[in-house]
């Protein structure tokens, strides 16, 4: 029985490799070689170790908003909303950071929690949306849109640099406001320890608390989880809280390291890319910093292959975009066994089609 | 009405069309229990291939079918992946969103910011003299005219025919409709198709018609819109319709006002809106808002406007489909 093991194995690869020969197909149609462009991506990624450093650098916020979605979605929830939480938590980053000047140490860690609390506040204002009927797709979505809107306002208004906002941005922080960085890099040892504690308080919260059983219970059965003395109401608030404090986190470290000031596209889609990666990595805890990772690499190597080749830069998107749904759709292999034989019983029997 | 007034209600509707096109869409798929969450990207890729199409061919109908085409293979997608795999149709929706997005964004990169053709106006003869009616509503284009025959059509069939009564079943009580002889998962797919492609329809008459053009981006966020705004209209074409209009005039309304009175400020207001609409509406149609209002009108009314304001989805709506 060690064939059809190994062969289940394998067949995990199957649609990771389909997105990349789909992508090379496509970089073919657009007359460039997929073998530059993905050594290219390669280079991009981890040509030397300040490279390296930069795509750790971004991988972290998207590990911190991962983390932050295996909570809400154990839950059940879908929460769509941490691109704004995400963004929230940058804004409240920047309001620490433009309103108060204090020792680094102090300094920093204000500007963490006002993140993780702004972010925490937008996610509870989801989960009370749900409360009172909507869902919680749109009412994130809608707060998502809010926050861009919020960020721009805040950098063409009161935020606005003193000589004029040419940059599209808040003028950069004082040096005792942002996170100490390596070297010539984006990359921030401190980023790097509050990614490792977060990774630390999941692993407790979903398995060894009993806040995780309720939060099972809740995403597994409503219902019967109502039974069991589970308030539905206060865990839904909980784990997207939960959710958006990280999330809010992740804003944090993107403005206090990866920037130097509030920007226009903060977030750049990362809170979007998180539920991509939570969803390749089947929601297990484990997977999800490599997924991350991967992802991670993906994407810093699409930036340096639109700057050799003239692509546009979606290509990063579209490869880890097609594998996410191949392997959503083709991964588990039982699925399309169970599926095949259902076909094949159909068209035995013709009188019972449906 | 002044000439000003009437321009105006004629530029809404215009305005309305394509999204008046892609909520009959997706309120028959939906009808049928096909959630297509896809709706933001399919506009966009849609958008982009109708308007290629268009450009390279210099054909309207090429233009047009291409979008459709577009719109009805994510739609099939969907339907394949909740149907026949049984994976979720959210996932499969969320992640087609973004995979159509940044397809567009790569795919129409050559094709930013080109001058294209467009959808000539075709004023009804006879018709568009009739006062007030006539300038806002036959004056305009086919896609015009389609929003509004599908709207009216797509009503009748589900509400009055008898295919719409099987097209009901399969959405509420699909193991009911099961027993009785319908072709349940056959039904799902064929309306998740045509709603798809009527989707790519209203991308292409984006691109084509109501905002002339391709770069990236073009139409993102409206699919969401949209998707709201199927349950604003409680799975309905014609609520829906009205509701496309209802949120295109008050933009349209509020924009005017807020820039007489604001000036340069009022962007931001004016960007919030659909958003702080969506919210604001969701809460009163599916939300307990809607019900506290309610309460607090005299008795005799409380019943009619619960029907027209309050909605329920279709009882199996997303639901995995058990059959024989």
């Amino acid at each position: 029985m060690t064939r059809p093991a190994w062969l289940a194995q394998l067949w995990t690869l199957a649609p990771v490799l389909a997105a990349l020969l789909l992508t090379s197909l496509l970089l073919v149609a657009f007359g460039a070689s997929p073998a530059e462009a993905f050594s290219a991506m390669w280079q991009g990624a981890f040509g030397s170790q300040d490279r390296l450093l930069t795509t750790v650098a971004f991988w972290i916020p998207l590990l911190l908003s991962a983390l932050g979605l295996l909570v809400s979605f154990r839950a059940g929830l879908w929460n769509i909303g941490i691109e704004g939480q995400f963004i929230l938590g940058a804004i409240g980053a920047s309001w620490v950071a433009l309103s108060l000047q204090l020792p680094a140490p102090l300094q920093i860690s204000l500007e963490v929690l006002a993140a993780m609390a702004a972010g925490a506040l937008w996610a509870a204002l989801a989960g009370l949306l749900k409360r009172w009927g909507v869902h919680e797709i749109f009412g994130g979505l809608a707060l998502n849109n809010l926050a861009v809107i919020l960020t721009n306002f805040m950098i063409s208004g009161p935020w606005q640099p003193p000589e004029g906002g040419s940059f599209r941005g808040t003028a950069p922080f004082h040096a005792d406001a942002l996170l100490p960085l390596v070297g010539s890099t984006r990359f921030s040892l401190v980023a790097l320890a509050l990614a490792g504690l977060a990774f630390g308080l999941v692993l407790l919260a979903l398995r060894n608390s009993r806040w995780g059983l309720r939060l099972k219970a809740l995403g597994r059965n409503p219902r019967s989880a109502r039974l069991l003395g589970v308030s539905s109401r206060r865990e839904t608030l909980l784990a997207m809280a939960f959710c958006g404090a990280l999330a809010g986190l992740g804003g944090a470290l993107r403005v206090l390291s990866w920037f130097d000031s509030l920007r226009q596209s903060i977030s750049g889609g990362i809170g979007y890319l998180a539920l991509m990666v939570v969803i390749l990595a089947a929601f297990r805890l484990f997977w999800t910093p490599l997924v991350a990772f991967f992802f991670a690499s993906v994407l810093s190597g699409s930036i340096v292959l639109q700057l050799r080749t003239q692509l546009h830069s979606s290509l990063g998107d579209i490869l880890t975009g097609v594998m996410v749904l191949l392997v959503l759709l083709f991964g588990n292999r039982e699925v399309l066994q169970t599926w095949w034989s259902e076909v094949r019983s159909a068209r035995r029997t013709p009188g019972r089609q449906s | 009405m002044d000439a000003n007034w009437i321009a105006i209600a004629a530029s809404i509707v215009l305005q309305s069309s394509p999204l008046i096109i892609a909520v009959c869409g997706e309120t028959l798929s939906e009808r049928a229990g096909v959630v297509n969450l896809s709706l933001d990207g399919s506009l966009l890729l849609s958008a982009m291939a109708g308007f290629a199409a268009a450009y390279v061919s210099n054909s309207l109908l090429l233009g047009f079918l291409a979008g459709a085409g577009v719109g009805a293979l994510m739609a099939l997608v969907v339907a394949f992946g909740s149907l026949a795999l049984r994976q979720s149709q959210v996932a499969v929706g969320f992640v087609l969103t973004l995979l159509g997005d940044s397809l567009s964004a790569f795919l129409g990169q050559n094709f930013t910011r080109l001058p294209g053709i467009w959808v000539p106006r075709l004023p009804i003869p006879w018709l568009k003299d009739i006062p007030v009616l006539g300038p806002i509503v036959f004056n305009q284009d086919l896609v015009v005219y389609f929003a509004l025959v599908l709207t009216l059509a797509s009503t009748w069939w589900i509400f009055h025919s008898r295919p719409g009564l099987a097209l009901r079943s399969a959405g509420e009580r699909p193991e009911a409709a099961f027993a009785r002889g319908v072709a349940v998962r056959k039904l799902r797919y064929a309306y998740a198709v045509l709603g798809g492609a009527l989707v790519g329809v209203a991308g292409a008459a984006y691109s084509l018609d109501v905002k002339i053009g391709w770069a990236e981006g073009h139409t993102r966020g409206l699919g969401w819109i949209a998707l709201a705004i199927v349950i604003f209209g409680g799975w309905s074409p014609l609520r829906g319709a009205l509701g496309v209009l209802l949120f295109v005039a008050t933009r349209s309304v509020i924009s005017v006002v807020l820039q007489r009175s604001l000036g340069e400020s009022s962007v931001v207001v004016l960007n919030a809106l659909p958003w702080l609409l969506m919210l604001l509406v969701l809460l009163v149609v599916s939300g307990r808002l809607g019900g506290q209002l309610l309460a607090r009108l005299p008795a005799p009314l409380q019943r009619p406007l619960r029907g027209l304001m309050q909605a329920a989805p279709p009882a199996a709506l997303g639901a995995e489909l058990k059959e024989g």
